[in-house]
């Protein structure tokens, strides 16, 4: 299984109170974790990449493994952690505060 | 028993304040959407029990909310908690989802708005800023959005669609953002004519539409603007709010960026009615809702200073229709007070003696049952409030 660690707000809005986990078949890519996420929590469709464009919304980042991966094409594969589910893909909301 | 139920959208979440006809004891729920900047909350006057809500993020883009009863609970339309999924398991979530028209069929779709550096820009979606529900459907609504354009949904709000031939109208390449963005902000509805919607947007001016949105035209004539290049121009007009008294819906009344005008021709012409008012400038605008020349705005001092002048927050009322106000003081704070009042942030219930609602920018909902002499705030340490709603229940 796949886990995902979503921002507070979007765990409030998809109603669970923790990671995620997901069953993907094939490759396990940006792409294909966000469609599975989306198909189980369809209330976060718009919320992390855009309706229309599918781009990542600008004040969101895709992290894993302590690496950045929010510029890597949608299709690139995660790394190997992620797909074994040994790590999560963090989606993390941009600092803004004082 | 009658019962108030004042719905207040703020940058931090929502609150839902309710009362008995006497408006004296509140409760207060929330913050509904803790965390969420929550820009409008409207109530349909079908069945008073649905409230739509439009909750946004900088980060998360545009949900919609729906209540189906009072407020306790709330869902996004189409993937109420349980159904998240649809047959075959296809998402539904539908609801966050405004696409601007681009097809041919429908009207003159424009890709291009005036933007601050006076080229041409991408219309671009931001948010939904107001939500006006049907007077005769529970399932329709309207939602006025930022890049400006009007939308509408005829299933309580999962689905969406753009009545294009707003934004499709002539002289959208000429509209261009105000400050807070290009926002459509204002949907009146003519409870005398189901063809007739009336919109506003910042800053392009107000708009009519007497075939149910299919075409529109501006009506703007006898605004003046001087800080634009023309300032009698057709459009590109920064107004602030347009209210209407369901009574007599011809007659308008408009806070403009500076002015306060009235038209009796249905916006076919405006005059100002500015009057002895202390400063023009202001957001918010409110009709009485029994007497349909009392009126009401809360003057700012100027377009670069958005505070009450000398700190006195003072709401004026005019019983003539404009020209002649009055300003009403008892109960708010008359030192040191350096709060804005929103263009969505006032209302009126419709009890036998009207109530006045305001929410400021510093986290006040002021309230008056005596139609303005006296006021009282409900809560006063919220976050700044950007809409207040009332509904009148029965």
């Amino acid at each position: 299984m796949i886990r995902v660690v979503l921002p507070g707000h979007l765990r409030t809005l998809a109603h669970v109170n923790s990671e995620v986990q997901l069953r993907i078949d094939g490759p396990v890519t940006q792409r294909s974790v966000l469609d599975a996420l989306e198909a189980q929590y369809p209330m976060l469709r718009g919320t992390i990449r855009d309706h229309v464009t599918q781009e990542r919304r600008p004040f969101l980042r895709f992290f894993a493994c302590a690496e950045d991966y929010s510029l890597e094409p949608p299709d690139t594969p995660l790394p190997d952690a992620v797909a074994s589910g040994a790590e999560p893909l963090l989606i993390i909301g941009a600092i803004a505060g004082g | 028993m009658s019962k108030v139920r004042v719905l207040v959208g703020t940058r931090k979440g929502a609150f839902i304040l309710t009362s008995d006809g006497k408006r004296q004891q509140w409760d207060v729920s929330g913050p509904h959407f803790a965390g969420w900047e929550m820009y409008h909350l409207k109530g349909s006057p079908v069945d008073p029990n649905r409230i739509f809500a439009s909750q946004c993020s900088g980060w998360f883009g545009q949900i919609i909310q729906r209540s189906d009863d009072g407020g306790k609970t709330w869902m996004q339309p189409g993937t109420p908690p349980g159904e998240q999924s649809g047959p075959g398991g296809m998402p539904k979530g539908e609801s966050n989802k405004f696409v601007y028209d681009t097809s041919a069929e429908t009207g003159k779709p424009l890709t291009t708005h005036q933007f601050y550096d006076g080229n041409q820009h991408p219309w671009e979606f931001k948010r939904v800023w107001h939500i006006e529900p049907s007077l005769t459907d529970a399932d329709t609504v309207y939602a006025g959005v930022e890049d400006a354009a009007l939308f509408r949904s005829t299933d309580g709000g999962q689905n969406w669609q753009e009545l294009s031939g707003l934004r499709g109208h002539g002289t959208g390449p000429h509209w261009q953002p105000g400050a807070g963005g290009m926002c459509l902000h204002t949907v009146i509805l003519d409870p005398s004519n189901p063809q007739r919607i009336y919109i506003a947007i910042s800053a392009a001016g107000a708009f009519r539409t007497d075939d149910r949105g299919k075409t529109w035209r501006p009506i703007n004539k006898g605004l003046v603007s001087p800080y634009i290049p023309e300032p009698t121009a057709e459009v590109g007009h920064c107004v602030h709010h347009v209210a209407m008294s369901p009574s007599r819906p011809n007659v308008l009344f408009m806070q403009k960026h500076w002015d306060v005008m009235r038209s009796d021709n249905a916006g076919d012409s405006w005059q100002e009615v500015s009057g002895n008012l202390p400063t023009d400038f202001g957001f918010v605008i409110d009709v009485h809702a029994h007497e349909p020349e009392t009126i009401y705005v809360v003057p700012i001092k100027s377009d670069g200073e958005h505070f009450p002048l000398e700190g006195k927050l003072r709401v004026y009322r005019s019983r003539s229709g404009g020209n002649e106000w009055e300003a009403l003081t008892k109960g708010l704070p008359q030192s040191n007070c350096y709060v804005n009042v929103l263009r969505d942030a006032m209302s009126v219930d419709s009890l036998d003696k009207c109530g006045i609602y305001f929410g400021t920018t510093g986290g006040q909902v002021y309230s008056s049952a005596d139609a303005g002499d006296t006021w009282t705030p409900i809560v006063e340490h919220l976050p700044a409030v950007l809409s207040v709603e009332v509904q009148t229940l029965v």
